[in-house]
Parts: C-alpha cells; structure tokens; sequence
C-alpha cells in the first residue's frame, strides 16, 4: 500500500480546488467582518483622528437613533414594496409570455433588456424622466394624470426607486419562472380541466406549488438583494426628501463616508448583517412548509 | 382570437416601461439640451457633438477600457475559482467539507458595503487604493464569487455520477476527470456565471467611488455622474451619450445571443 491512495490524493485535490475560495472568503469576507465587529465597540472619527474603546456604547446610540428608525421604516417599505411588485410583476410576465403565442421570444428579449443596461445609466435616465416636466408626467399627462414632482414628494420618491429597480430588475426573476413554468407537466392541467377546474384554480392548486422552489429562491434573492441598493438611490434621490428613502445602506454610507464616523458605520453595518442573516434563515425555514417537493 | 389581440395589446402595453428609457437615453443624447424636456420623441435637429463631447470632457476612452479589462478579468477569475470550489463541494468527500461550504457561503449574507472600511484599510496598507487591484481581487475571491460557487455547485450536485465513474476506470484522476469529463460539461452553468459576474463588475458603484480617485483610473459607472459644466450643473445630454455608448454595445451583444443568454440563465434557477 502507499501512501498516496485514490483516497487520500482525492481529499488533497479537494482542499486545492476549494482553497481559493476559502482564502479569499477568510481575507475579504470573514475578518473583514470581526473587524467591522470591533470597531463597531470603538468611537472612530477619521477626520478627528481618534479610535477610542467605548463598548457597547455605539449599541446603545443605536437603540435611540430617531433616524435609524425611520431608516428602518423606509427600508421595510422599500423591501416589501420591491419584493411584491418584483415577483408578481414577474409572475405575470412568464405566465403571459409561457402563452402559446407567436413573437413571445421579442417581448422577452424586449422585457429582459433592462437588466443589461448598466445600473447608473439606467438610474440617471430615470432620474430625467422623473423630474416635473419629464417623460413620465408627459406619459402620465396624455393618460390625464398629473404626476407629481416624484423624487422630491415623500411617498412619491418611494414609490419611484422601487418602481425604477423593479423595471430594471425584474426581467431575471422573470426568466427563471419562465422556466420553471416551462417545467409542470401539462397533463396535469388536462386532467384538472376535465375535473371542471378553472384557470385561476389550476393557477393556484397546480403552478404555484410546483414552482414553489422557484419563488424561494427568487424571494430569497430579491430580499437579499433589496437590502444592498446603493447607486440607485445615491443618483435618484440621495436618501431624500427627508429621509424617505434613507434606506439602511445608505444611512450606513453617510454615517461612515460623509460624515466620518466609521464606529458607529460599522455598528450600522453589523445590524444590516444581523437582518440579512436572519432574514435568509427565516425563509430556508419556511422551505419545509410551503415548498413543495417531488419526492 | 380576440383572446390573443387582447394578449398583444397587454404585452405591447407592459412593454412601455421596459423600452422607452432606453429610447429615450439614446434619441436624446442626440437633442439640444434645451430640448431634454420636450415630448417629442424624435430630436428636431441631430447633433453628434455631445459624443465628440464626451471624450473631450473626460478620458472616456481609457475609463471605458478600464471598465472592460476588469470585467473581463474579473469573470475570468471568478469562473476558474468558482467551477473548482463548486466541483470539490458537489462531488468530492474531504474531512471539514461542510463545515468549509458554510464558511464560504457566509459571504452571500454579506452586502458589500458591510465590510468595505476594513477592505479600504487593507488596500491603503498595502498601497493599493486608486488601483484597480481591489476592483480585481475582491470579486474574484471574495464575497461576489459565493454565488458563481454554489450556481456550479447546484449543477455538479445534479450531475449523473457515472460519467465520471467511467472515466476513473480509464485511470483519469480527479483534477483529469474535472478537466476532461465535468467542466466541458458545465457549460451552461458556466455561461450563466459569466453572464452574472461581467454585469455584476460592470455595473460596480460604491467600490470605484470609494477605491479610486483619479479620472483616468474611473470605470464608467462612476464617470457617468461627472459630467458636469463649470457650476456643477449636470450636463445632461452629454451623460446620455456616455451613457448610451455604455448601454449600447452590451444590449447589442444581447439582442444577437439572447437565446442561449437567457436560456444559460434560466437553467441555474431550476435546479435552485
């Protein structure tokens, strides 16, 4: 017997092929993170040039920060507005464009093309159209609207950063229930008809819960993903009016980058991961209860 | 029949949204500026100048390369680290496996603007703010990878072992069987990554803002907002032309792949 059996060999490939990944996850990921967990005990003004232990002070401030409540307010309506509007918006699109219907494959290119355009072009496009006398109130006039000014009213401007990353967004939530949708058997929609079931029956007793895997995922990941949107607020309404769109993100920013208080950035930043966290844990929980599974 | 009328009418309808900013961006990079505002949706005269504009304001030629040869890089890199780390959780028994996928995968729940003061730190120690190392090296091994990871994870998890169970007895070993038998393969789940990682440093805002600091080293997220006349007032035009000459090419691309783009996308959720 030598040394070197398959066995062995194998496990040493193993630890190469995930040794990348695992140095740079230690070096740019994990003690990046225990730092940020330090500082955040620390009072660290860069511009004063001080870095003083304070414990749980910074924590304590947190707790009666008036603007990090209404950050948080805004960052509940900005995730929950985004993850609704995401996921039915494209839910309805694949179930419209799963449609036999010739020309679908244009109006998917058509809808998917904003997810390539680059992110601060598209923000500052919006950010023309959005003024008062811009396209979307010229649009909005022709129908007999009158827009308001929407990045300068308060609920206005929320409802204008979710609607812009939605539109942006939603081509690729779009595309993977597209496929799912593309997977559910069609007998099983025949021999719902026959049993008298109508559309939005089979709707809700076959397509949802067979593509529940799906909308996990997808709602995972649009969550998540609400949770980290910086440039889109930084060029369309800089947390703005007031802090109506401060979402937690940005108020992380301009407490670190504008205003120099690294310490109390980086307590922010250690709650934003704490939500993030226990957000993602949350729903791979409710996986069990409501995803159904094939086998 | 009135059925799909009425299918069309809703989908053309839908569509308005998703197509006319880009209409817009592109039609008005070639307006007056005075006309920015105005409803037509055509110019009344063409003018090219605000495109020669563009360079002359800003290295727009060199921020456009910067932007391209990190992005390029960056996918490169990550689908090298990514299809190796996702082959060796998916498919190979090794001591602490799980314990290290978890490790790894910490770094999904990680917004990168959680730990970019410590990053900053580390590059300024090291003397490497306004480069492009931290725009290059961070994505590849850091948190941005996670997902490319377990993407290819999810497809070599659902891959038929006996493929490679042949080629051991043909006596390839484990790096030959990733590199002959599996990768070739993982195309598909490969082309998906590609796609997330080059839109995903593309579209990067806060690290250039925050990394660095000279106009010639800018990627183009970051030039896009610096057109600016001499009061600081936004020159609109001319950030639509730079913005529609960073639009432009990758929609192109798109438009002439979009089959196996969106196709190479859709089959990573699948299997999610």
């Amino acid at each position: 017997m030598t040394f070197w059996t398959y066995r062995r060999r194998d496990n040493l490939v193993g630890y190469l092929f995930v040794a990348p990944a695992l140095l740079g996850s230690l070096a740019f990921v994990l003690i990046p993170l225990a730092l940020v967990g330090w500082y955040s005990l620390n009072e660290w003004n860069v511009l004063g040039g001080t870095f003083e232990f304070i414990g749980a002070e910074n924590y304590e401030r947190l707790l009666s920060d008036e603007k990090l409540r209404e950050s948080l307010v805004a960052t509940t309506w900005f995730a929950a507005g985004l993850v609704v509007l995401n996921l039915s918006l494209a839910l309805l699109l694949a179930v419209l464009l799963n449609q036999k219907l010739r020309g679908t494959t244009v109006f998917r290119t058509l809808f998917f093309s904003p997810v390539l355009v680059s992110l601060v072009a598209w923000t500052l496009v919006w950010q023309l159209m959005l003024q008062p006398e811009g396209s979307v109130n010229g649009l909005l006039g022709v129908v007999g609207v009158d827009g308001p000014n929407w990045l300068r009213t308060e609920s206005a401007a929320m409802v204008a950063v979710i609607v812009v990353q939605v539109i942006k967004n939603v081509g690729l939530n779009m595309v993977l229930f597209l496929a799912a949708l593309q997977g559910v058997p069609a007998p099983l929609y025949e021999a719902a008809k026959i049993d008298g079931a109508g559309a939005w029956t089979r709707f809700r007793r076959i397509t949802i819960p067979l593509i529940s895997p799906t909308i996990l995922l997808t709602s995972i990941i649009t969550i998540v993903g609400s949770l980290q949107v910086f440039a889109q607020i930084a060029v369309l309404t800089q947390g703005g009016p007031g802090t109506s769109t401060t979402v937690l993100i940005y108020y992380l920013y301009q407490q670190a980058f504008q205003f120099h208080h690294f310490g109390y950035g980086a307590t922010i930043s250690v709650l934003l991961f704490v939500i993030v966290a226990a957000l993602t844990l949350l729903q791979w929980r409710m996986r069990r209860k409501w995803v159904l599974h094939e086998s | 029949m009135s059925r799909k009328v009425a299918l069309y009418g809703l989908l053309c309808l839908l569509c308005v949204p998703f197509v006319f900013p880009t209409w817009w961006m592109v039609t008005s990079s070639m307006k007056p500026i005075s006309e920015i505002f105005s409803e037509s949706l055509l110019p009344s005269e063409w003018t090219f100048s605000t495109y020669s504009q563009v360079f002359r304001m800003q290295p727009f030629g060199q921020q456009y390369w910067n932007s391209l040869y990190i992005a390029v890089i960056v996918t490169a890199g990550t689908m090298v680290v990514a299809a190796m780390a996702g082959y060796a959780f998916a498919r190979i028994r090794f001591p602490g496996q799980n314990v290290l996928f978890v490790v790894v995968l910490t770094g999904l729940l990680i917004p990168s603007e959680v730990t970019i003061v410590p990053l900053f730190q580390l590059f300024q120690s090291l003397g490497l703010t306004n480069t492009h190392w931290p725009l290059i090296i961070v994505p590849i091994f850091g948190a941005p990878c996670v997902l490319a990871i377990f993407i290819m994870r999810q497809f070599f998890v659902a891959l038929p072992p006996e493929l490679e169970e042949a080629a051991r007895m043909d006596g390839l070993g484990r790096a030959g069987i990733f590199y002959r038998v599996a990768l070739p393969l993982a195309r598909p789940a490969l082309g998906a990554v590609a796609i997330f990682t080059f839109l995903h440093s593309w579209n990067l805002y806060l690290e250039p803002i925050v990394y660095l600091s000279t106009p010639d080293m800018f990627t183009l997220p970051q030039a896009l907002t610096q057109f600016v006349d001499i009061y600081g007032g936004p020159m609109w035009n001319v950030q639509l032309a730079a913005a529609t000459m960073t639009a432009v090419p990758i929609l192109v691309v798109f438009v002439l792949a979009q089959r196996q783009f969106i196709e190479g996308l859709a089959h990573t959720g699948v299997k999610g």
